[in-house]
């Protein structure tokens, strides 16, 4: 029998992660290059519909991995039923989505089965038969190809937005359900909630001026505002200028934040961590201002400007103004 | 409370990194700091031991350099440090390293081990969770808030896309800091004076190598990612870059 990639696909509260099928994508295409065969499962309770959704993808098979102590997440029950699952299918590969859920329970499934995970991969690489995952270093500013050294099942997740969700090939699969390996998890998880209804949506915005650590002052921001205000958009920002309390958390951009994809993503003093990129980088048009000319912002900037920004921001203001003056 | 923090010395977020000859490694002539979701993790340590009493540890695995980031968390008020020290620990996988903390730390029992849930470096997200299950303890990561109980902890964990879950666990147990869950504070001029007297144990690469097994993942190669986008570059004074990109974003990107 070929060896198998097995995707470890993610729900909660009914819902599927569609980074599932970003997972998915991946996999065919490591299938394709390897001749390995895809097989998905999911861990849950009630699931059967969820596993039919998984089933309309080109993949041998679907498991719904079921049992009563995983309906909701916790990393005692995960750990404890996909150990016992993956150790009885010795699957060659393990794929996961990056979500949180999956950093909560992954590096401890792969120490209880006494193998390796390579987390966080952008892409991979199979040369001479060998297959890397490329991996982003130091905060995006280099890539790795990190191999599996030791014996399979190798375990991998990938960052989100990766892979294309929309680009896993259709099909149809049989669903096998599968009673999981319970145990009482010693954590006790309650429901997940929302703070405080978020007055600002900054994904239906059109021009979002962003800022970052390169900003050094909150009283800087009035350079964002002025911009944001000029070009009719919203002022945003990465992880840091939230934590200092300078914007609020709503106004935050990045896998902890909101998701977007404005027509234009000014980035200023944003060095481009990929925890932030995850978050802006489907923006149609992105420029990027930073001192650092070898920040990682510009790998994804359409225009790129290197230079102090409490100087180019003020001119590009203005000159702004003038265009739409003359407009 | 019996608190352990893991910190990390990771080059400073700022400076150029240049890769090394072989292009295995960057070149470490750089200068470091502590890993900020550490840094986090340090300061809500030093808040639990402030409101509950008990004893802050701070340990480290690293060069001699990385004896920095502990004087520093002492001088913030941790009580004593312990430094593994030795080039080799800068190389291992998060499995490793993991194995080496715990094998440093045998025989001290912890109602609390804390870190940030990510390093700066190499971004992997694993030692916490690995560390809880070589010592046999519950986890929970991405936290942003941390309330003790009669029973144990109830914890605050942040989801995705502005989601948030509150769960309860029984102590001891390792716990992932997400940055930003409490303000950080300087170290006082007495502190600084104070963390010169304050204990240091180190360990040497020999005491935990018994424990340590082979890394299971190898960095094959480093190097600067390929570009995803042709970007244009803009050069100039102030006033002519401004021009330039309105000029871009008029008829280029035809977003004005």
């Amino acid at each position: 029998m070929a060896d198998t990639i097995l995707v470890v696909a993610e729900q909660r509260e009914g819902k599927l992660n569609r980074a599932s099928f970003e997972t998915i994508a991946a996999a065919q295409s490591i299938a394709k290059e390897t001749g390995w065969q895809v097989e998905v499962v999911l861990p849950g309770s009630s699931i059967a519909a969820l596993a039919q959704e998984l089933a309309q993808k080109a993949v041998a098979r679907v498991y719904a991995l079921e049992g009563a102590s995983l309906a909701a997440y916790t990393s005692d029950a995960y750990v404890f039923a996909l150990k016992q699952f993956i150790h009885e299918k010795q699957p060659k590969l393990v794929l996961f989505p990056h979500t949180y859920q999956v950093r909560d329970f992954a590096p401890r499934l792969a120490l209880a089965l006494d193998r390796a995970l390579i987390s966080d991969s952008v892409g991979y690489k199979h040369e001479n038969g060998k297959l890397l995952l490329t991996r982003q270093m130091f905060q995006g500013k280099f890539a790795a190809d990190v191999s599996f050294a030791g014996d399979a099942p190798w375990l991998a997740t990938f960052q989100i937005g990766a892979f294309r969700g929309e680009q896993a090939e259709a099909g149809s699969a049989s669903v096998k359900n599968v009673a999981a390996a319970e145990t009482t998890p010693r954590v006790v998880p309650h429901e997940v909630f929302q703070e405080a209804k978020q007055a600002v949506d900054l994904s239906q915005a059109e021009v979002i001026v962003a800022v970052g650590r390169g900003i050094k002052e909150q009283k800087n921001l009035a350079l964002a505002e002025e911009l944001a205000k000029v070009l009719g958009g919203e002022v945003a920002a990465s992880r840091p200028i939230c934590d200092n309390g300078w914007l609020p958390l709503e106004r935050q951009i990045g896998s902890s934040g909101q998701t977007v994809a404005p027509k234009l993503y000014i980035a200023l003093g944003i060095s481009g961590a990929i925890q932030h990129i995850v978050g802006m980088k489907g923006s149609r048009t992105i420029v990027a201002i930073n001192k650092d000319p070898e920040a990682p912002i510009f790998e994804i900037a359409d225009v790129g400007v290197v230079g102090n920004l409490f100087d180019v921001v003020p001119a590009l203001t203005e000159e702004i103004k003038k265009a739409r003056a003359g407009a | 409370m019996k608190i352990l923090v893991c910190i990390k010395q990771v080059p400073q977020k700022d400076v150029p990194l240049k890769l090394n000859e072989a292009g295995t490694w960057i070149r470490e002539d750089v200068s470091y700091e502590v890993n900020e979701p550490d840094a986090y993790a340090l300061e809500e340590a030093l808040r639990q031991k402030e409101k509950h009493g008990g004893e802050v540890v701070v340990v480290t695995a690293g060069p001699a350099r990385a004896q920095q980031v502990l004087r520093e968390a002492l001088a913030k008020g941790a009580d004593r440090a312990i430094h593994l020290e030795d080039d080799k620990f800068a190389h291992l996988d998060s499995v490793n390293t993991a194995r080496a903390i715990a094998a440093a730390i045998a025989g001290e029992s912890f109602d609390l081990i804390v870190t940030g849930l990510q390093s700066d470096d190499f971004g992997a997200a694993q030692t916490g969770v690995l560390l809880a299950e070589i010592l046999g303890l519950p986890h929970a990561t991405i936290i942003i808030g941390i309330e003790k109980t009669d029973s144990g902890l109830r914890l605050k964990r942040e989801l995705e896309a502005g989601h948030y879950q509150w769960i309860e666990m029984p102590s001891p147990a390792v716990l992932t800091i997400q940055s930003g869950i409490n303000k950080l504070r300087y170290a006082s001029l007495i502190g600084i004076k104070q963390a010169k007297n304050k204990p240091l144990r180190k360990v040497a690469w020999a005491e935990v190598e018994p424990k340590l097994g082979k890394n299971l993942q190898q960095i094959e190669r480093l190097y600067v990612p390929v570009k995803q986008k042709k970007t244009e570059m803009v050069e100039g004074p102030p006033a002519e870059v401004a021009r330039k990109v309105v000029e871009y974003l008029k008829n280029s990107a035809r977003v004005l």
